[in-house]
């Protein structure tokens, strides 16, 4: 589909420096052809500087950046051939949409017939026919994300970034509009680079995630290892919910550890943890309300108890601290005060080797 | 080489060989007397003259251009880089070195003259083609510099960052590094640091004789005095002006809107003139007092009341244009806040409102305390033995008693004013902004004035606002009858003295100020657009381009809002009147002093544009394969349309009623209407003056009115889009921040 083919991505050592402030610190990575690698994080913690870094709107301080094998680090963004989609869609409100798709056709000089005809085409692709001599302000915000998007394909780009694309729309256009990205990347085998800060987008688009964190990456991997088996505290906590508690790790044998959680006793994957203090991150949802006592399980009383139409949200106080319990199907409400025991499910409670 | 710098080259070519390299007086295209030996002679290109030995210092500069062109073919990109960054700097340096160094007889620099090979030699003022060779190497330079990655190798961003250094560097700092080298030398020329602190510290100017004894005081106390007097008189009206309209009920905002363009429209002594026939000793009103309660005439009117009176009635619409916006810009909910919590209006007031409104009246103050030194018109009509700063140097360039030394000390003393209240701006209110309305959800009704507050303001603007009415009666009706004051016969005598058309033999504009209004109209229409571009292209490379030295181009331009247009001018008659650039006496060094005088609008208007255009969209234009010119000219020009518009007419408008700057360059041949006007009023000739400044003040007026119909809401799509039409197509609220 692409001319030249998508193009891989990879980061080498790359540092971005403002003066004193560090905002990507030697991040090293590679985001392979035709796949979906999403920037996720917080705000502040160098996602979108890692993009404009790709684009070349940022010119790295230090470290190598190559795109489909090529140092295009110190090129300047006019001449990568790579394409983004802004967070605020960047569209010019002096040009009606056709003349925004076909404007990286016309000032590469390619005439004014190619450019219509290629602008037309990705407009149709988005399924914007019929609306090439709107303009951008008599658009809806679903729309104008789409001219933007055909703007960034029209040139047919090695590398197609996303910023934040759907934050400006409402949440239930969000999740059509991100299935409708996550075809279309699949469709035409392009190279994505997607930054967000929601990790169910994340989780719900990618091939690879990298998750960012005070300018440095905090683990990358495919969402499914990124939620079983954070690498770190952080990343337990940011992907989805979790409890995260001090425990003692008692005994390592055979891969499998006991560990105790305040007077519980549960055996966990060691991953690779010695015997000592370590932490163990317990998502809401595996923490499981039991009728009766035992040694793997967790006394405690309710703290509070809301009613969320599928689930409870629950806070339970406990030995090892507060935590906080997901309860779905229709249980009755608990009173505060009620003493409950907790127990552990298979799944969803790991332990988090020390950072 | 790409093909753009073989253009340029062409261009150095183009300069050095082919045009005249000297300014070449009386050159004209349909008599060509002056090409009198061309190749040689006066209009000799600089080839010729150094091949023929008449000009040998001028061949190094061939030189450096034969070095860039024998890499013209040349594909090996660094070696080409750094060959033109030589050749472009090296040229420059020996060019502008045998400039200064080789001048006119007993000028230049001897030594360095002796080292160029041009010992005893002597040169005219550089021309055309010293300008294009000038440009182009400059444009080499940049160029070489592109070649090596400098601003991601963009030819454009590196040439236009060259051509504003070179141009704020050659017509801003090189005049007032003028100014400061000519105070610290004598009559001869030669250097006397002690004449310097005699004149520095001469009674003239700091003496304070006026407190003990019955003498006038220094001239630096009279303008200090009278500027503080100017700052906190406007500040107040104009304040009390601005709650009156946005927290009363009171009519006439429409009114007091169209008030705040007059100031820019007026020529600045107009209302001197006005003042004049009103409250002067044969005034309409001191003769009506004089006769019906035998007030006895009196000449009060001429000294510090007068040219204060003058000075508030002009610049209190600036302070209140300052002050509206804001007042504007404090939240009501803040208000409604601090009343919900028991608060009463008056509490709230010195509490919430007034905090929040420090800063902006500190600005306020500033900006009149500003205006006031600048201020030459009115202290020239009216100041009498009253002498500020701006005068006392017009006379000292103009006057009897010609003192360049004494016009330069005083120049410095004014600059060290001026440069001195905007450091305390910049420093002290330079981060604070208390705009605490935010879009949305700021909705509430602003608190009703307290009481006390609303009484205390009326009874100021009242008066204020009456006056002016009757000034501008005063400035259109003078025209008409025979001597305001005197003998209010009707006449149409002052017009036709000034602008009478001779119809008899085909159309010939005989009045006797059609030649000045020509002149200015031309020269205001020449330099409003170079003042747009400079303007706007400075604004776009200090706000979307990072290169090394920014915030010291960003500090340069910034510094040249805060030189008064009295000082340029001295600055530009002392720099300009002599080789290597000797452009005195020409209409260009007007188009030049307009250009860089009003150069900060431009830069302004430009900077409000671009804050409002999202980055995004220059990002977005680059990520599409688009280089910066081309984004520039596509995406920015088009949505910049209404700064573009407001810089060039605010621009044209300033040109048009300028005095301070350019009353030092105007000539017989190209005089000035401005100019014209204090002439006429020196000479007494009251009416014919008021009636050219109402013609003035009319045509630009409609000029306005008629640019404002034609651009009028800035539509995109078919919905108009408020954000950018609001405030920068509008060139009036320009106004209140020069």
């Amino acid at each position: 589909m692409t001319k030249a083919g998508p193009a891989s991505v990879e980061f080498r050592n790359v540092s971005m420096r403002y003066g004193a402030v560090t905002a990507v610190d030697n991040v090293s990575f590679t985001v392979e052809a035709g796949k979906l690698v999403t920037l996720l994080g917080p705000s502040g913690c160098g996602k979108t500087t890692t993009l404009r870094m790709i684009a070349g709107l940022e010119i790295a301080s230090e470290g190598q950046i190559l795109i489909g094998g090529q140092d295009v680090t110190r090129l300047s963004a006019a001449d990568r051939d790579v394409s983004m989609v802004f967070q605020s869609y960047a569209l010019f409100p002096h040009m009606s949409v056709l003349e925004n798709a076909a404007y990286g056709p016309t000032v590469k000089g390619l005439g004014k017939e190619r450019a219509r005809e290629m602008a037309l085409e990705k407009l149709a692709l988005v399924g914007l026919k019929g609306f090439e001599n709107r303009y951008p302000s008599e658009l809806s915000g679903g729309q104008q994300q789409r001219v933007a998007v055909a703007r960034a394909l029209v040139l047919e780009p090695q590398v197609l970034l996303f910023d934040e694309p759907l934050s400006n729309l409402d949440a239930k256009l969000r999740r059509r509009v991100r299935e409708e990205i996550r075809e279309l990347q699949q469709n035409l085998n392009l190279t994505v680079a997607y930054v967000t800060h929601d990790q169910e987008e994340a989780l719900a688009v990618s091939d690879k995630i990298i998750v960012m964190s005070n300018a440095k990456i905090a683990q990358q991997g495919a969402p499914r290892a990124l939620y079983e088996e954070p690498a770190n505290a952080f990343v337990a906590d940011f992907i989805g919910d979790a409890n995260l508690i001090d425990v003692t790790v008692e005994a390592v044998a055979d891969g499998r550890a006991d560990v105790a959680i305040g007077p519980a006793r549960v055996s966990l994957p060691a991953r690779g943890l010695a015997p000592g203090p370590a932490k163990v991150a317990i998502r809401p949802e595996s923490l499981l309300l039991l009728e009766a006592g035992g040694s793997a399980s967790l006394p405690g009383t309710v703290r509070k108890c809301a009613y969320l139409g599928n689930h409870l949200d629950i806070m339970i106080e406990t030995p090892v601290g507060e935590l906080f319990v997901i309860q779905y199907g229709h249980r009755a409400m608990l009173e505060p005060g009620t003493a409950v025991n907790l127990g552990f499910a298979g799944s969803g409670v790991t332990l988090i080797p020390p950072a | 080489m790409r093909s753009a710098t073989r253009l340029v080259l062409l261009l150095g070519w183009l300069g050095y060989a082919v045009l005249p390299w000297y300014f070449v007086e009386g050159m004209a295209l349909t008599r060509l007397g002056w090409l009198e030996g061309y190749p040689l002679g006066k209009a000799g290109s600089a080839l010729a003259l150094a091949l023929s030995g008449q000009a040998p210092w001028l061949l190094p500069v061939g030189v450096a251009l034969t070095a860039a062109t024998a890499y013209l073919g040349s594909r090996d990109a660094a070696r080409v880089a750094t060959v033109l960054i030589w050749s472009g700097a090296l040229g420059l340096l020996l060019l502008f070195a045998q400039g200064f160094a080789i001048a006119l007889e007993g000028q230049g620099i001897p030594w360095l003259a002796a080292l160029l090979g041009g010992s005893g030699g002597v040169q005219r003022g550089m021309g055309g083609g010293a300008f294009l060779t000038i440009f182009a190497l400059l444009l080499l330079l940049c160029h070489g510099l592109a070649y090596r990655g400098i601003c991601r190798g963009d030819l454009f961003t590196t040439s236009s960052i060259g051509i504003v250094i070179l141009l704020i560097g050659l017509f801003i700092f090189y005049p007032v590094a003028t100014i400061l080298k000519s105070a610290l030398v004598d009559q001869d020329g030669a250097f006397a640091p002690a004449a310097f602190i005699a004149r520095f510290f001469d009674s003239s100017i700091w003496g304070l004789g006026c407190l003990t004894a019955n003498v006038n005081c220094g001239v630096a106390w009279n303008t200090l005095v009278l500027a503080v007097l100017c700052g906190v008189i406007t500040t107040l009206l104009g304040l009390a002006c601005a709650l009156l309209i946005l927290r009363t009920g009171m009519p006439g905002k429409k009114v007091m809107r169209a008030l705040t363009i007059l100031p820019i429209i007026t020529p600045p002594f107009v209302i001197g003139l006005a003042l004049i026939l009103l409250f002067g000793r044969a005034g309409v009103v001191s003769t009506f007092l004089y006769e019906w309660f035998d007030v006895p005439r009196s000449r009060w009117l001429y000294g510090l009341p007068g040219v204060l009176l003058a000075q508030v009635l002009a610049f209190a619409p600036i302070a209140f244009l300052v002050l509206i916006g804001v007042v504007q810009g404090i939240s009501p909910a803040l208000e409604e806040a601090s009343q919900t919590l028991g608060a009463k209006r008056w509490q709230t007031f010195r509490t919430v409102t007034w905090p929040l409104l420090k800063p902006g009246i500190a600005n306020a103050f500033l900006l009149g305390f500003v205006e006031s030194m600048a201020d030459f018109g009115n202290p020239l009509v009216l100041g009498g033995n009253f002498e500020v700063l701006s005068t006392k140097i017009f006379f000292a360039v103009v006057g009897a008693a010609y003192n360049q030394g004494q016009a330069a000390v005083l120049a410095i003393i004014l600059l060290a004013f001026t440069l001195g209240a905007f450091w305390v701006q910049q420093r002290w209110l330079g981060g604070k902004s208390y705009t605490t309305v935010t879009g949305k959800g700021d909705s509430g009704l602003p608190t009703p004035l307290p009481r006390r507050i609303t009484w205390l303001a009326a009874a100021a603007i009242v008066p204020w606002v009456a006056l002016t009415f009757v000034i501008y009666l005063v400035i259109l009706v003078g025209g008409f009858v025979k001597s305001m004051g005197r003998n209010h016969t009707p006449t149409l005598e002052h017009y036709l003295t000034g602008f009478a058309i001779d119809f008899s033999n085909g159309i010939y504009f005989q009045g006797s100020a059609w030649n000045s209004f020509f002149t200015t109209v031309k020269v205001a229409a020449i330099s409003a657009p170079l003042t747009a571009i400079i303007g706007l292209l400075t604004a776009y490379l200090l706000t979307r381009q990072k290169f090394a030295g920014r915030g010291t181009l960003e500090f340069a331009t910034m510094l040249s809002f805060a030189i008064p247009g009295t000082v340029l001018g001295v600055a530009y008659i002392l720099a300009f009147n002599v080789p290597p650039i000797e452009i005195t006496g020409t209409g260009l060094i007007l188009v030049v002093a307009f250009v860089f005088r009003n150069m900060p609008v431009g830069v302004r208007s430009g900077i409000a544009g671009l804050s409002q255009i999202d980055k995004s969209l220059d990002e977005a234009s680059t990520t599409l394969r688009a280089r910066s010119f081309t984004t520039l000219w596509r995406v920015v020009l088009p949505l910049l349309r209404p700064a573009l518009v407001s810089a060039l007419v605010y621009s044209f408008v300033r040109s048009m009623t300028a005095v301070s700057a350019v009353i030092f360059l105007v000539s017989a041949e190209y005089n000035l209407a401005t100019a014209y006007i204090v002439g006429r009023v020196e000479a007494g000739e009251f009416g014919l003056a008021i009636a050219y400044s109402s013609v003035l003040i009319v045509f630009m007026a409609l000029g306005i009115g008629l640019i404002q119909l034609g651009v009028g809401e800035r539509r995109l799509g078919r919905r108009k889009v408020v954000a950018l039409s609001s405030s920068v197509s509008d060139p009036i609220s320009q106004g209140a921040a020069s």
